[in-house]
């Protein structure tokens, strides 16, 4: 009997793991799809303006400068924008992979992938530094 | 302006297409086209590969690790060294000049050629011992080949030696811009002797992660130029998009006789401008 509930919880904690998995690509999926969107807007609006927001050959290179000049919807920016969510994808994938692992319980891949993510962290400090 | 857009646009597809496909980002496809092609600032070029060695990961992880092909554990634990390296690298490009990135570049793409020349042949790895490592940190997994139409179980070997190398190929990525994927798909095809598909799926997952660790230092540095890294992440990711619908179903050997040509004819255009000027 309490084997029988033992093998009932398993499951249910397994369809959940499943169920968690395909709500973390599908959400995965919307910010490419939403960076390729905002990359695309972006785009468009240079074109059709033909106007960067920004002096001939400049454009924003730190997060603040960029978002501020996005919402502002300077083209240079909005398009800077879209490629910083780009880039943070794979950071969120190994963020969220840390929680999944911790509710999978597999504790040796939870310290691995906290150990990947404090990395990737120090190499962001590291590049702001420079 | 927007013809070459739509320049950068339509090579950058091919280089989602085919990085998606080898596991390799479209860096490899993006960074000569633009300097070749464009004659862009390989700075400039660098900065856009990044961003695309990103946009092929993320294109195609979905479907990948959907479908289990890509061995995620296998992926966070070779993670660790590749990350560490691409910090090195990022940090020692800017100590060397465009002239030896040429060069270095080149002779990457002729290895990588060769390397690919040589495996030809091969369906799936043979007679593989686990590594003891392999075991305690369970790698060894399975997957379905949709290409052979039956389920793959395959062991893992060579786990330290395979981890080593995702070092260099960390350095490579932060120092070239590219995913080092080539790199990555040798090491763990030759040494960790994962199934081809594996390989690549999991190098794959692992060069957009590798390149968003030095993605921060080359943004910062004003590397990533909207005008030119932006229509590369859109044609990289629809490229991707469609790679990946059709890697599965593929032939390993036919997708590698059509990349060996445009890789040797790419890596001595690349020798020449770096030892020409």
């Amino acid at each position: 009997m309490d084997e029988n509930k033992e093998v009932l919880m398993e499951e249910k904690i397994k369809k959940e793991i499943k169920e968690m998995d395909v709500i973390i690509s599908k959400a995965l999926n919307i910010g490419v799809i939403t960076s390729a969107l905002i990359i695309f807007i972006g785009f468009m609006f240079l074109i059709i303006t033909n106007k960067s927001g920004y002096p001939k050959g400049t454009y924003p290179i730190s997060p603040i400068e960029i978002f501020k000049g996005a919402f502002m919807l300077k083209p240079y920016a909005i398009i800077l924008a879209g490629l910083l969510l780009l880039i943070i994808t794979p950071v969120f994938r190994v963020a969220v992979s840390i929680i999944t692992y911790f509710r999978e319980k597999d504790y040796m891949y939870t310290i691995i992938t906290i150990i990947v993510f404090i990395i990737l962290m120090i190499s962001f400090f590291l590049g702001k530094v420079e | 302006m927007v013809l070459t857009s739509i320049e950068i646009l339509s090579f950058s597809f091919v280089g989602g297409l085919l990085g998606s496909l080898l596991g390799i980002g479209g860096g490899i496809i993006v960074i000569p086209a633009l300097t070749l092609l464009l004659g862009i600032d390989i700075k400039y070029a660098i900065g856009a590969s990044i961003v695309s060695v990103i946009a092929t990961s993320s294109g195609a992880a979905v479907a990948y690790v959907r479908d289990n092909i890509t061995n995620l554990r296998i992926a966070m634990f070779l993670e660790i060294a590749t990350t560490t390296g691409a910090i090195t690298g990022a940090y020692i490009a800017g100590l060397i000049s465009a002239k030896y990135l040429y060069i270095i570049f080149g002779i990457l793409l002729l290895y990588s050629a060769m390397a690919m020349l040589k495996k030809r042949h091969e369906e799936l790895p043979q007679n593989v011992v686990s590594h003891p490592a392999a075991k305690k940190l369970r790698l060894e997994s399975s997957y379905f080949d949709k290409a052979m139409n039956k389920e793959v179980k395959y062991k893992v070997a060579g786990v330290y030696s395979g981890f080593s190398t995702m070092y260099i190929a960390g350095v490579i990525s932060g120092l070239l811009g590219i995913g080092s994927g080539i790199f990555k798909v040798m090491s763990m095809d030759l040494l960790m002797k994962l199934p081809m598909k594996v390989s690549t799926a999991t190098s794959n997952f692992m060069i957009g992660v590798t390149a968003a660790a030095s993605a921060g230092v080359y943004l910062m540095r004003g590397y990533v130029n909207p005008e030119i890294a932006g229509p590369v992440a859109l044609g990289v990711l629809l490229g991707a998009t469609l790679g990946t619908r059709i890697m599965q179903k593929m032939k390993n050997t036919t997708i590698r006789m059509i990349f060996i040509p445009v890789l040797a004819y790419v890596s001595i255009e690349m020798l020449i401008k770096g030892l020409g000027a």
